[in-house]
């Protein structure tokens, strides 16, 4: 589904990727882990290329991402779901005008096929309730699952996550990752998620990738990862099961 | 070598501040262009243009009302005592209504403009740009420049004109108002000899060159807003500059529009 070769990206002197290579394939979720500024979330920029890189190529269903035109890129860009690590929810618009959007914009639905799609989703993330509600009177949880509701609407075949969990309560946190596999199963997507949260890795991961300064350090199972005897990865882990451990005896 | 230090900084401040300069020039010649560019293309937004043009223009009927009443008050109690000195008291209305519909009234106007709707968008857009809510829509396969941009500076372009021609009137009343302080002047008389005054060449000039104000104000507080960087610091840097750099803008263009007006209309 998604493959990316060598694909480099820096913003003045300083490199944020260099020659990252990597694959998703069908169906698969797949986890990236990284320190905060290991360009995790530049990495995703660039798949929809909201960030144009430097150097490399990106293949959606083999389709060579960086020579599109805007048109042709608009047109991948709809199969392609983002929810983004502040929702990014449009302010001015109530949760049933955020999930038409994209609907009214894109597709030639009609007002009940696009009623029914929004009851649908937001029954599938449990806020049918907030339907007309505004962003801004929605808690940080609720705001993902409006996020992960409007990117999914529009069915895509590749989802891109970025930190779906954090700022929010380990509750919370453990909810989103449930719905996360839930919705990757029933709809068969290809899931990247970019996070530093273990407990939500455990949950959705079936392969992960540790990045480090631009850097792609280790591929593996999530039990290969944490049970890898590199300095970094043990470091890194021992931080995050402290935290988890932390967690659960909160 | 204090002072030394110091000069060397002010020199690289200095050579920054110009670099941002030209390089905001250049953003907004862009922006420009790119409003021609997307303009014609359709969908149109209606719906948007329709929404911004109340948000933006019908919400300051409110504050250009009192102010082009005020203006024009002052501006016939300021007349009044020089005309008197030259006899030529009964010049008033004509010698106000002239000012009022050829200059105050478009600049007044678009400068109130310029500094609520500017500044407004500049926030607007900024904070969408730094919630990561702009590249959301691009994502999302929408167009965000052409949703967010064309719509707002389309609606600058048309409102302002409306404001102003509404201005006129309230500041051609307030000048009534202060007239009527020192004689007894009906307001039919009042208005006839305004009329009498004020000529097609004072009157079109003022309201054509208003389009290019909320032009400027549109484009402006839309590119202010539109390439925020640096989280919500960014947001009230862009919402300030923007007034700053419209305003400035519109008098240079004023000053310009007004050359050319000399010399396509000799004789006004």
């Amino acid at each position: 589904m998604l493959r990316i070769e060598n694909l480099s990206k820096r913003f003045d002197s300083k490199i944020v990727l260099d020659s990252v290579s990597l694959e998703a394939n069908d169906g698969e979720n797949l986890v990236i882990f990284g320190r905060s500024g290991t360009g995790k979330s530049v990495l995703l920029k660039c798949i929809v290329r909201l960030l144009e890189p430097d150097n490399g190529k990106i293949f959606i269903q083999d389709i060579d991402v960086l020579s599109l035109k805007i048109k042709e890129l608009n047109e991948l860009r709809k199969q392609i779901g983002f929810l983004f690590q502040s929702a990014a929810l449009y302010d001015s618009m109530s949760v049933r005008h955020n999930l038409e959007f994209p609907l009214v914009r894109n597709f030639n639905f009609t007002p009940e096929e696009r009623e029914e799609k929004i009851i649908s989703v937001l029954e599938k993330v449990s806020l049918l309730d907030a339907i007309d509600k505004m962003p801004s009177e929605l808690s940080g949880g609720m705001r993902k699952r409006v996020g992960l509701a409007r990117a999914i609407i529009t069915e895509p075949k590749l989802m891109l996550y970025d930190e779906p969990t954090t700022g929010l309560d380990p509750i919370t946190s453990k909810e989103i990752s449930m719905l996360i596999l839930e919705l990757q199963r029933s709809l068969k997507m290809t899931s990247v998620v970019v996070t530093h949260d273990l407990l939500c890795a455990e949950i959705i991961a079936d392969r992960a990738i540790m990045l480090n300064e631009g850097k792609i350090i280790f591929e593996g199972s999530l039990e290969e990862m944490t049970t890898s005897n590199d300095e970094f990865l043990i470091k890194f882990f021992k931080h995050e099961i402290l935290n988890k451990s932390e967690t659960s005896n909160a | 070598m204090a002072r030394k230090k110091l000069s060397y900084s002010y020199q690289l401040s200095l050579e920054k501040r110009l670099t941002d300069f030209f390089i905001m020039l250049a953003g907004l010649w862009t922006f420009s262009a790119q409003f021609f560019k997307y303009v014609f293309v359709p969908p149109y937004e209606i719906y948007e243009i329709r929404k911004h043009m109340n948000e933006l223009g019908i919400k300051t009927f409110p504050i250009v009302s009192v102010t082009g009443f005020i203006i024009g008050l002052v501006v016939a109690m300021q007349t009044q005592p020089v005309l008197a000195r030259f006899g030529a008291e009964s010049n008033l209305p004509g010698a106000v209504g002239i000012s009022i519909v050829r200059e105050l009234g478009p600049v007044i106007t678009a400068l109130i403009f310029a500094g609520r709707v500017s500044s407004g968008i500049g926030a607007e857009l900024g904070s969408m740009r730094v919630t990561e809510q702009i590249d959301a829509m691009e994502v999302g396969a929408i167009n965000p420049f052409k949703f967010l941009v064309v719509t707002r500076i389309f609606a600058c372009t048309f409102i302002l004109p409306v404001l102003t021609i509404y201005v006129i009137f309230i500041s051609l009343f307030g000048a009534y108002v202060a007239v009527l302080l020192v004689q007894n002047m009906t307001f039919e008389f009042y208005l006839g000899s305004v009329l009498k005054s004020v000529e097609f060449g004072d009157a079109i000039p003022g309201i054509l060159k208003t389009f290019v104000f909320g032009f400027i104000v549109g484009v402006v507080g839309s590119y202010k807003g539109y390439t925020t960087t640096n989280g919500t610091e960014g947001v009230g840097k862009a919402s300030t500059t923007a007034v700053v750099v419209s305003s400035l803008l519109i008098l240079i263009f004023d000053m310009i529009l007004v050359k050319i007006t000399l010399w396509l209309w000799p004789t006004v």
